[in-house]
């Protein structure tokens, strides 16, 4: 069968598995839109918030970030769960014991002010929105290849899915939804991996195998896996793998506010409002990293792993012998994946010097410009290689078999969708919800809170894919940005709102602001200002950048800001009235937490 | 009344309770910054000398101890508040 065949049966069948269950367990009121009704067990809610979690930017973006960096790169291995901590310990249990729908509610209330919550509901979808940018990034990757279309047109078609899919069903659909997606995922993810590493290895588990001594033993015995790699990119002229080279302030900061973010997205805080009980929410937070620590541990070896294949196949004979050919990667079965992912636009190759070879190194590094020089090489001829191809593209580049490549695309495609629908939900919640029913139209009936929380959907889909056609980053980059805008607005409010009686109306939305207005500043500064690229006044490195401080790192200072301008003001202004320290006790103590209250 | 009166002994002892969670909280948090900013990343040339497969234990943690100290973290501090919950009589019914 071909393998265009396998993948649309493979993509056919979980989508109708997925749309299946969606209509199955469709929304009927507000209540089940929203949080499905309290009904759901904490390993569910731990699966199908992991499925949530885990988007394009985990699934398909960041073993790829990882295989072209190393160590540099674990930042977002550390960032994007070790931000669960913070939520577990200093958020979940006391939102829940709150016990309303949205984050923006909880914000209006602490706050008593109706300001404060509309300042949430800013916040919340800028961040939210450039999150689903993100997404839109990797769908276009992902429907690109599967459907062998350029990347643009996978990406329309992709948002056009996504659309369909999250108008279906609310937060229950959702819920049932994203635990078969879950399955699909982690199923996607680990097998591959496995044959990969029982390849390389001979262990079955990849986590194992990354430390592992590689089988293929050199005239000098067997070697770690990881040695191996250090030798071979060093030899090559790029960074080792497993040093670090980025300088210590930027990698702090950058997965503090990845793990700050994480704490205070909106999409993955609604989900503890969802659990049954106070001590439900303490456990939920983990289990939900359970499922994603099966992920995280085998995504350093995918990197490690397929950074040495390709290295493997771009220099057969070792990286002192002859180089591949272009004749060879035309013709033999086990490059025909450099010849389906050059379809998409996002690998590409060119035989600069003309001598039949590609050499693939570094052409920056001093070192091997005399070595380049010696051989007649004229640049690095593996000219473009999308990172986040990486992983949709291993199990081909690993020469496995055809339905493990299905398996794949089935994978990447429920990673992107079910983030992208938990957060147009985040979305719509806040635009419906929130802005019209709280604020603008309170007695808008329920019908029309669903109508106008579809045609947020809508807008705020369209919105991310005309920005999604230039994004300012890998898909995992641009994530990383609504992290950072996450963490510097929404967090510290909510942090604070729990941890303190002093923090009062006025300073809450004033550190809300500042955090949010600095961090977007700086990353439009150094991003171009809508991303739009051109429009930036700083490069984006750590050397050019306006403080030393890259743009994905920022939000941590955006936090820092947030919490320091929150204290001061309130310092200044008059202090919080007796019933607001009433709730604030109130949510402290887990007992008398019932269910919902809507109003 | 009965009811009333689990509520004054929750008010009474909200304080205590209060001030033994942010204690579990704290302690848990300086262990959640040192196996991530600590060892994966500041202290990691201090850590240099334990080889581990192929690379040292800094990048062990950096990339795969923190998640499964995070993991431990939860569940601990889970398991210590539902037990501090009963303690301080506090808990869901």
């Amino acid at each position: 069968m071909e393998q265009f065949t396998i993948n649309l049966l493979f993509v056919g069948a979980s989508f109708a598995i997925y749309i299946g269950i969606a209509i199955w367990a469709r929304a009927g009121s507000t209540s089940e839109f929203y949080a499905a009704g309290r009904g759901v067990h904490p390993v569910t809610n731990g699966m199908a918030t992991a499925a949530d979690w885990m988007s394009a930017a985990s699934f398909i973006s960041m073993a790829g970030l990882i295989a072209f960096t190393g160590y540099d790169n674990s930042t977002f291995l550390m960032g994007w769960t070790g931000g669960y901590v913070l939520l577990a310990l200093l958020l979940a249990p006391y939102l829940r014991k709150f016990g309303k729908f949205t984050v923006s509610e909880f914000i209006g209330d602490r706050f008593y002010s109706p300001t404060a919550r509309m300042v949430a509901v800013v916040c919340l979808i800028v961040a939210s929105t450039t999150y689903v940018i993100g997404q839109m990034t990797g769908v276009g990757v992902a429907f690109g290849r599967f459907l062998e279309i350029s990347n643009t047109a996978g990406l329309l078609i992709g948002a056009c899915v996504v659309f369909a899919y999250a108008v279906l069903g609310g937060m229950k659909g959702v819920t049932y939804t994203q635990v078969a997606q879950y399955v699909v995922l982690i199923m996607a993810y680990t097998i591959p991996a496995v044959f990969i590493s029982l390849q390389l290895t001979g262990t079955p588990i990849p986590a194992l195998g990354l430390f592992s001594e590689t089988t293929s033993a050199g005239a000098e015995g067997s070697v770690y896996l990881l040695t191996k790699l250090d030798q071979i990119v060093t030899d090559l002229g790029f960074a080792s793998y497993t040093e670090a080279h980025k300088d210590n302030l930027n990698m702090v900061l950058f997965t503090l506010s990845l793990m700050i973010g994480t704490a205070g997205l909106p999409h993955v805080i609604m989900r503890f409002f969802t659990v049954p009980k106070v001590s439900d929410a303490r456990w939920s937070a983990g289990w939900a990293l359970v499922f994603i620590a099966l992920l995280y541990l085998t995504a350093p070896a995918v990197g490690a792993m397929a950074r040495l294949n390709i290295t493997e196949l771009m220099w057969p004979n070792g990286t002192s012998g002859e180089p591949v050919s272009v004749q060879t990667i035309e013709t033999a079965p086990e490059y025909d994946w450099m010849l389906t992912w050059q379809k998409t636009g996002l690998l590409d190759w060119e035989d600069k010097n003309g001598d039949g070879l590609i050499q693939y190194y570094n052409d920056q590094s001093d070192a091997m410009a005399v070595t380049a020089a010696a051989n007649g090489w004229e640049g690095n001829e593996l000219t473009n290689f999308n990172r986040d191809i990486l992983v949709l593209a291993n199990p081909e580049i690993a020469n496995l078999p055809g339905w493990v490549i299905g398996l794949v695309a089935a994978g990447g495609l429920a990673a992107a969708l079910s983030t992208a629908a938990g957060l147009l939900l985040a979305i719509s919640s806040a635009v419906s919800h929130d802005l019209l029913k709280g604020q603008l139209t309170p007695n808008m009936s329920e019908k029309a809170e669903l109508m106008s929380a579809r045609i947020a959907m809508a807008v705020a889909i369209g919105v991310a894919t005309i920005l999604g056609l230039n994004p300012p980053g890998f898909a995992a980059q641009t994530v990383a940005l609504a992290f950072g805008l996450a963490a510097a607005s929404i967090f510290p409010a909510l942090m604070m709102g729990i941890f303190s009686k002093r923090i009062n109306n006025v300073g809450a939305v004033s550190g809300m602001l500042s955090g949010l207005i600095f961090t977007l500043v700086y990353i439009f500064l150094h991003k171009g200002w809508l991303f739009i690229a051109g429009t930036n006044s700083f490069p984006d490195t750590v050397d050019g950048s306006l403080f030393g401080i890259q743009s994905t790192a920022i939000g941590a200072i955006g936090a820092l800001i947030n919490f320091g301008v929150a204290y001061v003001v309130s310092m200044m202004t008059k202090d919080t009235p007796q019933e607001i320290k009433d709730l604030v006790e109130s949510v402290r103590i887990p007992a008398g937490a019932g269910g919902a209250v809507d109003h | 009344m009965a009811e009333n009166s689990t509520h004054i002994k929750a008010a009474k002892d909200g304080a205590g309770y209060w001030k033994a969670n942010v204690r579990i909280i704290l302690v848990s948090l300086v262990i959640w910054a040192l196996v991530s900013f600590g060892f994966g990343i500041l202290l990691r040339p201090m850590l240099s000398g334990i080889a581990v497969g192929g690379t040292d234990l800094g990048f062990w943690f950096a990339q795969q101890g923190s998640i499964l100290v995070f993991l431990a973290l939860i569940f601990f501090y889970a398991w210590r508040m539902n037990k501090l919950d009963r303690e301080y009589g506090v808990e869901e019914d």
